[in-house]
């Protein structure tokens, strides 16, 4: 090591006080305002447009349009509980070592994943062309006033989202380590135990985030039922524009409460997210706002804070 | 009359495949005995620890904990392979230790520590907390019953493993290279937990690498290789004066 004469160091050491002019992010700054005149500009059309912006608050609130968005809610929750159900039975029945069981999860999935849900949704509805009548002994019925457009939708819906969740709920059960299970039957647990009360609750964390976006499309999805006269948003929109003509005004009212709806769900993902991601203590939560402010006006953004380690007794 | 021996073993064989892993393993433990499995990697000792609780099947041979088949039931003459419920009666007898701990990261330490004698044993909840709270004390981690795994170091994530298996109350316990995954430093407060437990009379027996700890707290010290038992016996006579030519090759290239 060679090191410096005591002037140059010196000299170095006293130069300490200057001022630090950080970086700044001229082109983060431009590209801001382009795209805000943008969104001004289009702003603008709609409200100039030929929009009566007081028929679309006149029937925000309208009954048939409140009774339509609780339709779809209720048919949305009711499938998606369905839907999680039979992607839990179906996955543990995919990953079984019964060959059986297992060719008949890989049907399900690709029948159900196969076809339109549109169709499935036709399909159930029109069930009472392929069998007119139920009978379970005891009690027997006419299948068309068993399938109601509530029935059909709430099947079509479910069985089809339960396809794409047998892969979700797959996964993440293949993201839970091995060792896992092992400790869990170690200790004596069954392997009904192991899977709900080690298993599950781990997969939970990586199933969340998707089942948050498979929700949001099966809300939307649910539009679909419309076809099969199920009184969903969409549908009571229609049927009042299909006597008042203001047809854009009332789409703009289910979609904006579609994003309503869909923007409370998006917030409890998070606190569920949140949970199920306990003990994961690298998970700091840092508001957006903070992060999209850091990134305008900081040369870096705000890093979540490393996991604590307490090592005070780590010494043997 | 002789006691019951812990852990009988004879004849144990088992294959991955055309793999032969065991190759007729005989051995035997008796209560209170600390025994340690030593030899090179692949010689099949973590697969002979994982077919005592069953996590393995064996293909040939019979294993006997405490007297009992292990995965058979004796009925009407005849020897019945366990359902899944006696196999979780049957594992509650053992309790096992991992290389990567595998405690329960969505648990607290009071939960992994619980979750045992309360979901499987039906313990009430009050007594088992007290329990939990005792064995804690005595691994050294009493302070930590509230934090979850991943604010553990290493070390004390093992001891925590140590209290969860300890808390099903088990008669022999078995641990797979629990060292293993270890940054040095964080060894010696594990090993001192185990030397612990094997003074106070727990049976157990160790796959380990630690050739110091089975000098000091092994009443038998076994040497594998290739599916086998080379040599068995006191510490001082294997790792003192092995005979076989495996076992001095092994131990001249481990740390001792």
């Amino acid at each position: 090591m060679t090191q410096s004469t005591p002037t140059t160091r010196e000299r170095l050491l006293a130069g300490g006080d200057e001022r630090l002019i950080p970086l700044r992010h001229w082109g983060r700054w431009v590209a801001a305002v382009i795209v805000l005149a943008l969104l001004a500009l289009l702003i603008r059309a709609f409200a100039a447009g030929d929009i009566d912006w007081d028929v679309v608050g006149e029937f925000f609130t309208a009954p048939t349009i409140i009774r339509g968005l609780v339709n779809t809610i209720v048919i949305s929750i009711l499938a998606m509980v369905l839907g999680i159900a039979l992607g839990v039975v179906f996955a543990v029945m995919r990953m079984s070592r019964n060959p059986v069981t297992n060719a008949v999860a890989g049907l399900y999935i690709w029948f159900f994943r196969g076809t339109p849900v549109l169709l499935q949704l036709l399909l159930w509805f029109n069930l009472a062309l392929v069998f007119p009548s139920i009978n379970l002994g005891f009690w027997q019925g006419d299948m068309v006033d068993i399938m109601t457009p509530f029935l059909a939708a709430l099947l079509g819906l479910g069985i089809n989202e339960g396809a794409y969740m047998t892969e979700i709920v797959r996964g993440g059960i293949l993201s839970v380590n091995r060792g896992q299970t092992e400790a869990a039957l170690t200790l004596g647990m069954s392997h009904t135990g192991t899977m709900s009360r080690i298993v599950l609750p781990q997969a939970m964390r990586v199933i969340i985030p998707t089942m948050g976006n498979e929700f949001i499309g099966l809300l939307k999805n649910s539009s679909m039922a419309a076809v099969i006269a199920y009184a969903e948003l969409l549908r009571a929109s229609q049927k009042i524009y299909f006597v008042n003509y203001k047809v854009m005004e009332l789409l703009i009212v289910a979609a904006a409460w579609y994003l309503i709806v869909v923007t409370v769900f998006t917030i409890g993902q998070m606190y569920l997210e949140r949970y199920f991601g306990r003990g994961q203590s690298h998970v700091t939560h840092v508001p957006w706002t903070r992060r999209f402010l850091s990134t305008l006006f900081k040369t870096h953004a705000v890093m979540p804070e490393p996991p604590k380690v307490d090592d005070e007794e780590d010494r043997p | 009359m002789t006691p019951v021996p812990m852990l009988l073993a004879d004849g144990v064989r088992k294959s991955y495949g055309d793999n032969e892993v065991l190759c007729g393993i005989d051995l035997e433990v008796t209560p209170g005995e600390v025994m340690c499995l030593l030899g090179p990697s692949g010689s099949g000792k973590s697969t002979f620890l994982r077919c005592i609780n069953r996590l393995e099947r064996i293909d040939g041979g019979r294993l006997w904990v405490d007297g009992e088949r292990v995965g058979y039931r004796r009925h009407k003459g005849a020897l019945h392979e366990m359902t899944d419920r006696q196999l979780c009666r049957f594992r509650t007898q053992t309790a096992m230790v991992f290389q990567h701990f595998n405690l329960f990261p969505h648990m607290t330490v009071l939960g992994n520590v619980t979750i045992g004698p309360v979901k499987v044993k039906r313990e009430p909840k009050a007594e088992a907390v007290t329990r939990a709270h005792e064995l804690l004390d005595r691994v050294g981690l009493g302070e930590k019953a509230t934090a979850y795994p991943r604010q553990l170091s290493g070390g004390q994530q093992q001891r925590v493993a140590i209290a969860r298996a300890l808390a099903m109350r088990p008669k022999l316990m078995l641990f797979d290279e629990p060292t293993s995954a270890l940054d040095p430093e964080l060894v010696g407060e594990v090993l001192a937990v185990m030397k612990d437990l094997g003074d106070s009379g727990m049976t157990m027996v160790v796959v380990t690498h630690e050739v110091g700890f089975a000098r000091e707290a092994a009443d038998t010290v076994v040497f594998m290789d290739g599916g086998v038992v080379v040599e068995a016996g006191s510490p001082d006579r294997v790792l003192g004066s092995p005979q076989h030519e495996r076992t001095r090759a092994f131990l001249s290239k481990v740390p001792v």
